[in-house]
């Protein structure tokens, strides 16, 4: 194997027939993970055809999701998803962006290691471990010390709506916007680290104070990265399952108010798998599925137009 | 970075610029900020410190010799012998799966970087990163659950097997980019055949690298939840070896105990998270600890 002889041109080293074997075998594994990627999608288009071919558009707009009359409606869980993690992302955008100005623009290093370890940290705690704080910790604060007041106090005012339980819409937003932070640091941190440090310069050689080179050199020249980390975040937190399958209190309905317990896409199908007993609830839920994942692929690839490979994939994932 | 302010000292500075109202008001607009940052920065950071207290301190109520060598029995009595034994099971089996493939996958999409077939494989190991756990345990569920009518710990490990390859994928590629060219070139200067040069040069210089991602995959698949229970689902009693039966594993002893109304099963879902936690844990800070320097600015 390891002669080499004159006619051995450039390539000629990949006419081997190991090496022609070992190029067929990496690609094969290839073709493997990208079939694995469409048989995830033709399953779930399959599983759920029946439900989707019964109930139509119903599916999505339906109100009501009641096993017992074989009526499968969709809205009351796209509804809860919607609101989770819209509220999770007014919060964690914010907090996310500014953190990041901190840890990239204004600590010292010596300061800013630590903490932006600390951060990443927060990303690799598995979500049942988040829920489980969720349920036992943050719930029983947000109860006692939020909700009870201002039930009993101001009831009735709009937008709050709902008993005093700390599992609610408001509960599970909150733990999506804590688990999604991490992650819109990180990108927003990488993409702001592609912004010259002459540019920086150029601002404060001019007189500008620090603050206002962040303002008007940094962060305009990261927004469309800033953007992307925002999406990316927000299909996170769209399927983000236990964690909010722990907080939101579980009740099929349409939210109406911050302290009403609801359910998402993803906490309705982690709740109900195991007890559907029928097929055809089988196929609803994989439904849900269906609907979850054409919601995920479509933040992923908005994602990769938005930053264009820049920063994006190389901490996506332990982000 | 330097800060905007003069560098001389204040009381020169004040006499050669005549600070303006709006100095003022840019200056005061810039510190507001910089501790608005600060406050943000901290809020992030405290939240770990929240969560860590918490399954620490109840944690350890939860932990005795009861919950590492009983199986779960009922209210009030047993332990997560069944659930550690679990994971120390579907998570190795789901690694010894997804390594070589998404290690060969990262192969592929570093040698053939601009190829037709290595872009959509990148798109797809995105796509897949990005996909929610739970619905990879619902196509796992009606490939090995549905035809089988069994629930069981081949279909648990499948399903964080697929969760895992495009993350080993990823990481393998970019470590596999930061392998010089040069030591690849030597390698094939010397008669190598590119394989061997692939296995034996490239891959072994990028070996730490490699594991450190692997290692990742592992702690980001022990935590994993949705995808089990509908996938190995849970089992009370210990299960060792029969991959066909049903398994329990940490993360599904943490959710299933979590919503009963009995304290010792409360309190051993917090010990089950201590323990799942701290393997996370030090996974991670053993791994990025070495290179936090690098990527941190």
């Amino acid at each position: 194997m390891l002669r080499a002889s004159p006619k051995d041109g450039a390539g000629a080293g990949t006419t081997r027939a190991p090496d022609r074997i070992f190029r067929w075998l990496t690609a094969g594994v290839a073709l493997l993970v990208i079939g694995l990627l469409g048989a995830v999608a033709v399953q779930l288009v399959l599983g759920s055809a029946p439900a989707f071919n019964h109930f139509g558009a119903g599916f999505v707009t339906g109100q009501t999701w009641d096993p017992s009359k074989a009526v499968f409606g969709a809205l009351p869980f796209i509804a809860g998803t919607l609101v989770t993690s819209l509220l999770a992302m007014l919060l964690a955008i914010p907090i996310g962006i500014l953190t990041a100005v901190f840890l990239s623009e204004m600590a010292p290093r010596w300061l800013a290691i630590p903490l932006t370890f600390t951060v990443d940290l927060i990303a690799a705690i598995p979500s049942v471990i988040v829920g489980l704080w969720g349920l036992g910790v943050l719930s029983v604060v947000l109860r006692d010390q939020l909700e009870t007041p201002i039930t009993d106090g101001l009831g009735g005012l709009p937008f709050v709506g709902g008993d005093a339980t700390g599992s609610d819409l408001l509960a599970a937003s909150l733990v999506l916007a804590l688990m999604v932070t991490p992650t819109i640091v990180a990108i927003t941190r990488e993409v702001f680290a592609t912004v010259p440090q002459s540019h920086r310069e150029a601002m404060l050689g001019l007189g500008g104070t620090r603050w206002e080179a962040i303002r008007r050199v940094v962060l305009p020249a990261a927004r469309s990265g800033i953007i992307g980390a925002s999406i990316l975040a927000l299909g996170r937190a769209m399927g983000e399952t236990m964690a909010v399958t722990m907080t939101i209190g579980n009740a099929d309905q349409v939210p109406s108010g911050l302290f009403e317990p609801a359910q998402t896409i993803a906490s309705k199908i982690a709740t109900s798998w195991n007890e559907a007993s029928q097929a055809v609830e089988q196929q609803a839920l994989i439904g849900l599925g269906l609907v979850l994942m054409v919601l995920s692929v479509i933040m992923v690839l908005t994602t990769r137009v938005m930053i264009r490979g820049r920063a994006f994939g190389r901490r996506t994932e332990a982000a | 970075m330097t800060t905007a302010s003069s560098p001389l000292p204040a009381p020169i500075a004040n006499d050669i610029f005549a600070w303006t109202a709006r100095d003022r008001r840019r200056r005061l607009t810039n510190r507001l900020a910089t501790g608005l940052c600060l406050a943000m920065c901290a809020l992030t950071a405290l939240s770990l410190g929240a969560i860590l207290a918490f399954v620490v301190g109840n944690g350890l109520l939860g932990l005795d010799r009861q919950f590492f060598t009983m199986e779960a029995t009922g209210y009030n009595q047993g332990g997560a012998l069944a659930a550690i034994a679990g994971s120390l099971q579907i998570v190795p089996l789901a690694t010894i799966i997804a390594a070589p493939l998404g290690i060969l996958a990262g192969v592929y999409l570093s040698e053939q970087k601009d190829g037709r077939l290595a872009s959509i494989l990148r798109v797809a190991t995105e796509t897949m990163v990005g996909l929610p756990s739970v619905v990879i345990g619902i196509f796992v569920f009606t490939v090995l659950v549905l035809p089988f009518k069994q629930y069981s710990a081949a279909a648990g490990a499948a399903a964080l097997a697929i969760i895992m390859v495009p993350i080993i994928a990823r990481s393998t590629e970019e470590i596999l980019l930061l392998v010089p060219g040069s030591v690849r070139e030597a390698a094939l200067a010397l008669g190598i055949p590119v394989w061997r040069t692939t296995l034996s040069v490239v891959l072994r210089t990028a070996l730490a690298g490699i594991l450190t991602a692997v290692m990742l995959a592992v702690a980001r698949a022990a935590g994993e939840t949705a995808p089990l229970i509908l996938t190995a689902i849970g089992n009370q009693a210990l299960n060792v070896g029969n991959l066909t039966a049903p398994m329990d594993s940490l993360p599904t002893f943490i959710y299933f105990n979590s919503g009963q109304p009995d304290d010792l099963l409360v309190a051993q879902a917090w010990g089950a998270s201590l323990v799942l936690l701290l393997f996370v844990l030090i996974v991670n800070i053993a791994v990025r600890g070495r290179s936090v320097g690098r990527r941190a600015v």
